[in-house]
């Protein structure tokens, strides 16, 4: 099952397309980052697989083709927007009130027993609490509706590196208690190098990187060498991104699976996922999706 | 690595075992079903996560913090201790699994099945002398410590891509390198 799938799909604000031509299928039971930089459109995929926004052109759809914003995706689908947005005034308590009148299900017992966990006080007013215990909150409320698959725009912009920690360990141990999956956004990919296995690179409103992580690292590699005879390599070798000094060149290169020999006086390394995203970001021409039919590959957690 | 509960549950840390050292040994009383080991990530070595899972088993089983019957720790601690992704915890253990180092026991969680035996002595000295040999000529050549460390790791690299990916057995564990540097 696909937990996000977009075809063609673009949104218009004015005579500015915010995303454009967006194909994409997110299986479940990943972490799945959404990375790129700010005004990349991230926001706006989110937006719009949530049903917070109708599409301008293509078509969206959530947890095995369910139209966003309907009865069945709303039940399944938590979303939690930028800056974890709360009622300032009301109380924690209040707040757990509201949401559960608010929301069709929401399991209480859990939201008390989480909030007791992090040593969230239920009377103090939601403006008063830390950043981090505002951004548990919000996540505790999300996991709270017990979706199937949670949404975080930029959960972590804000937070320190202890909260940032303990933000995602909860978001984690909820996938792996509950199966959820998760779709998350960030313009660092660094804070979610550790968590993501699945990766959407986004620049300029569209779709320039989709796959899963293991896969990428699998078919990109750095090749080093003198740089006289990049030239004469850059043209057999799919190149994603070039830098050369006066001696000595880095070509970072696609290998379409295949494990094509080294040249000859060159040195193959490994690439990191930040390594390979910012190569793909420099190129805006450049792109890796996967074809149109995924095969289907479900990780189960328990 | 911390060892948190060193004693197994088969009884005392006993002192044969390489290494065990007594840190432990106060709380021979507290057996719960904490496992012996814990994990930590390094985030600067650029080992994938679940790859330095992986090690740190092999190396708890090297240095005898891990002994057959011994559970690892359960995948949902692991996850909210690390903060990752429970996927990543999941593929380290069908990795042990695979290895034959582990089996999971169905409602239970994993449980280290063999040991692993570390290189035979006579062995290890012979490896040690042509080791040996072979710094004293790049020495010679004129390589400084650090210039051979970079040679060791990238011919090291060329082997293990050359046999193909991580899932040899003998794949260039930490224990390898350290020897070197």
């Amino acid at each position: 099952m696909n937990v996000i799938e977009a075809a063609g799909l673009g949104k218009r604000y004015g005579s500015t397309w915010a995303l454009r031509e967006c194909t994409l299928a997110i299986p479940d039971g990943h972490v799945a980052a959404l990375v790129g930089p700010n005004g990349a459109g991230k926001t706006t995929l989110l937006n719009l697989a949530v049903g917070l926004a109708t599409p301008t052109a293509g078509t969206v759809s959530v947890l095995g083709g369910t139209r966003p914003g309907s009865p069945a995706a709303l039940d399944g689908i938590a979303f939690v927007a930028q800056d974890a947005p709360l009622h300032a005034n009301l109380s924690v308590a209040d707040t757990l009130h509201l949401t559960r009148n608010l929301n069709r299900r929401f399991d209480r017992g859990y939201a008390r027993a989480r909030l007791d966990e992090l040593g969230i006080p239920l009377t103090r007013k939601a403006g008063k609490l830390s950043g981090g215990q505002q951004a548990q909150l919000a996540l505790t409320l999300a996991l709270g509706r017990r979706p199937r698959l949670l949404v975080l725009d930029e959960p972590m912009a804000s937070l320190d590196p202890l909260a940032r920690h303990d933000f995602m360990a909860t978001a984690m141990t909820a996938m792996a208690d509950d199966g959820v999956s998760v779709v998350l956004s960030s313009h660092v990919l660094t804070e979610l190098e550790r968590v993501a296995d699945y990766l959407v690179l986004m620049s300029r409103g569209s779709v320039q990187v989709a796959g899963e992580v293991d896969d990428l690292l699998a078919s990109h590699r750095v090749l080093t060498g003198p740089a006289a005879e990049a030239g004469r390599y850059a043209e057999r070798l799919a190149v994603v991104h070039a830098r050369r000094g006066g001696a000595q060149a880095h070509l970072l290169i696609r290998t379409n699976g295949s494990t094509d020999p080294v040249p000859p006086g060159w040195e193959a390394h490994p690439v990191s996922l930040e390594e390979l995203a910012l190569a793909y970001l420099r190129e805006p021409g450049a792109a890796s999706l996967p074809g149109p039919v995924r095969a289907e590959r479900t990780e189960v957690s328990p | 690595m911390a060892i948190g509960k060193g004693i197994s549950p088969a009884g005392n840390a006993d002192a044969s075992s390489p290494g065990g050292g007594g840190a432990a040994l106060p709380e021979a009383s507290t057996r719960g079903p904490a496992s012996p080991i814990e994990f930590r990530l390094d985030p600067a070595s650029g080992v994938p996560t679940y790859l330095q899972l992986v090690q740190q088993v092999e190396h708890a089983l090297r240095l005898g913090y891990l002994k057959p019957g011994d559970q690892l720790p359960k995948v949902r601690d692991v996850v909210a201790s690390l903060a990752i992704n429970p996927n990543t915890v999941l593929k380290a253990y069908r990795e042990l699994e695979t290895k034959g180092l582990t089996a999971g026991r169905p409602g239970q969680g994993t449980f280290i099945e063999a040991t692993l035996s570390q290189v035979a002595l006579p062995e290890l000295t012979g490896l040690r002398r042509s080791l040996l040999g072979w710094l004293a000529t790049a020495d010679t050549a004129g390589l400084d410590e650090d210039g051979i460390v970079a040679l060791f790791t990238s011919v090291l690299r060329d082997f293990h891509e050359r046999r193909g990916g991580t899932g040899d057995r003998r794949a260039p564990a930490s224990g390898a390198t350290e020897g070197v540097a």
